[in-house]
């Protein structure tokens, strides 16, 4: 093959592969905003709430152990990384206070995040896709139904609502796992943990986690509704569309809280300025 | 509209998927009251083609009409009210795993109605289907306890619990999966719906004794046209050699071929 050939066929296959990329994000937007639509009218509905609920339970109370045990655990590591260097420059009364920043702000909502990806995207799209290779979608559609309103804007709403408050379990346990270890296992002051934490914990951290969460419960409800959607026949196509919901689901929680970091920062510095944690 | 009008009729209805050619230049005209079957080896675009009078598929080109009303180029909005006089039952049956077989029959007057309709009339009319396909006392049960007969017979419940009744019933591969006895009970039903029901029915198999005791009218699909289109009676006495070998269940010579190879 001449390379100028080549070069055409390697050029095309780009331009397919993009082009094919742009067509899945736009189908996304799409499916995202019309599952959006629905959401408005699904709450100030008795209907709209009767499909919510269930959802709610399935979401929600079932991931609260498995949240709560990831804060715990999250705040027990952190005071194990941290306390021989903060204990030798002098400074392990703040430490509870560092460790619980790191868990409000950012470790909360996005290991609490990951975990429901996993536990909770995986099972929508498994859900959903199974529904979709049983002409489930399509016997909803043929009975003049909208599979969209009727399946993703509830699991939307769930995971939209809940992820926030699971993340405040994850919040409480892992100062509660912070302080035991602190406390329980290096000795560390007590009253010191507390009082720094109080001192240096602010609203904004817990409001800027819980805002984050609330991003990502969104992602995870959209992404894992729009792979179960959209997944090919089978039972290999369902166990693929999991894997790649629970893998998009991870990147778009990382980006998001990158530029959700960036945001936040700007807006703190131009309302209260900098700020020191010493 | 004159009731002599065709209550169904695709012009010239053309489905590709990429280089597939599935449908080529269709044109059916289905007859109200009547039970139209539509038979073809498997993959030949026979579920594609139903699926088109009900809107989830589109024309690539041609045009799909419900009592004289153009509906491929509606929307899923606009489709609603023509959905809603249409009832097709799915080849894999799709009831609903997380709700009891009532609460399935019950589905498209609950869910998918105009919400003016009083519970305890649904739940009668849900109980009042049951019964006419034989599934009275299962109203509790969840589709997953069921085996394959009576699931199917709880998705033919479903299809006939609208009120007012479906105009149109359309059946995908309904004996599909189930054993000569339990697809006669299903073809049956299929016959007394459409007499206590009066709905046209619209049955896609390639089951032949279902063809020639549910079908007023049988056609068969072929390479994506029809190739054969009378009573169940002039079609098995065809003398096209693809009807023929189709009927009798012979394979065809390039299908060997490919065996030999």
């Amino acid at each position: 093959m001449q390379p100028s050939n080549l070069a055409l066929r390697w050029l095309d296959q780009l331009g397919a592969h993009t082009l094919g990329v742009l067509g899945a994000f736009g189908d996304f937007c799409l499916f995202g905003a019309s599952t959006i639509s629905y959401a408005p009218v699904d709450i100030a509905t008795r209907r709209g709430w009767g499909r919510l609920l269930p959802q709610c339970y399935a979401i929600g109370t079932r991931s609260v152990p498995v949240v709560m045990l990831t804060g715990m655990f999250v705040g027990m590591v952190l005071i194990v990384q941290g306390w021989e260097q903060f204990d030798a420059a002098g400074l392990s009364s703040r430490l509870g206070a560092v460790v619980n920043i790191s868990v409000t702000s950012e470790l909360g909502p996005v290991l609490a995040g990951v975990m429901l990806a996993g536990r909770v995207g995986g099972a929508l799209t498994a859900e959903l896709g199974t529904m979709n290779v049983t002409e489930q979608l399509l016997a909803l559609r043929s009975m003049g139904a909208d599979p969209i309103r009727f399946l993703a804007t509830p699991r939307f709403l769930a995971c939209l609502i809940l992820t926030p408050l699971l993340t405040v379990y994850a919040d409480l346990t892992g100062a509660l796992g912070a302080w035991v270890i602190y406390s329980g296992v290096y000795g560390g002051d007590s009253e010191a943990f507390w009082r720094y934490t109080a001192d240096i914990v602010e609203n904004w951290d817990l409001i800027t986690g819980l805002v984050k969460a609330l991003f990502f419960g969104g992602a995870i409800g959209l992404i894992g509704c729009y792979a179960g959607f959209h997944c090919r026949p089978g039972a290999e196509g369902v166990g693929r569309a999991c894997t790649e919901a629970f893998v998009s689901s991870f990147i778009v929680i990382l980006m998001l809280d990158f530029f959700l970091n960036f945001v936040n920062n700007g807006v703190y510095k131009a309302l209260y300025g900098t700020r020191s944690l010493f | 509209m004159d009731a002599r009008d065709p209550i169904i009729e695709l012009r010239q209805v053309s489905k590709s998927f990429g280089r597939r050619i599935v449908l080529d230049r269709i044109d059916l005209k289905i007859q109200r009251g009547t039970s139209t079957v539509i038979i073809g080896r498997s993959g030949t675009g026979k579920s594609v083609l139903l699926r088109h009078i009900v809107g989830l598929h589109r024309p690539d080109h041609g045009e799909v009409y419900f009592e004289g009303r153009r509906i491929d180029r509606l929307s899923e909005r606009q489709l609603v009210p023509i959905r809603r006089q249409i009832s097709f039952v799915f080849q894999l049956n799709a009831l609903f795993d997380s709700m009891t077989v009532a609460e399935n029959v019950a589905f498209p007057m609950t869910e998918t109605g105009n919400g003016r309709a009083d519970p305890r009339q649904i739940a009668a009319l849900a109980r009042r289907s049951l019964q006419m396909v034989g599934m009275a006392g299962f109203e509790d049960k969840r589709p997953a306890d069921l085996s394959g007969g009576e699931k199917k017979r709880v998705a033919l419940a479903r299809a006939i619990a609208m009120d007012p009744p479906p105009k149109v019933i359309l059946y995908d591969e309904p004996t599909a999966g189930l054993d000569p006895q339990r697809g006669d009970v299903i073809t049956r039903l299929i016959r007394q719906l459409q007499r206590e029901v009066h709905v046209t029915s619209v049955v896609v198999t390639h089951d032949m004794k279902l063809a020639a005791q549910a079908g007023d009218r049988v056609l068969l699909l072929w390479n994506g046209r029809f190739i054969g289109d009378g009573t169940p009676e002039e079609l098995l006495s065809s003398r096209d050699e693809h009807v023929r070998r189709f009927v009798d269940g012979l394979a065809e010579p390039e299908d060997l071929a490919t065996l030999s190879q």
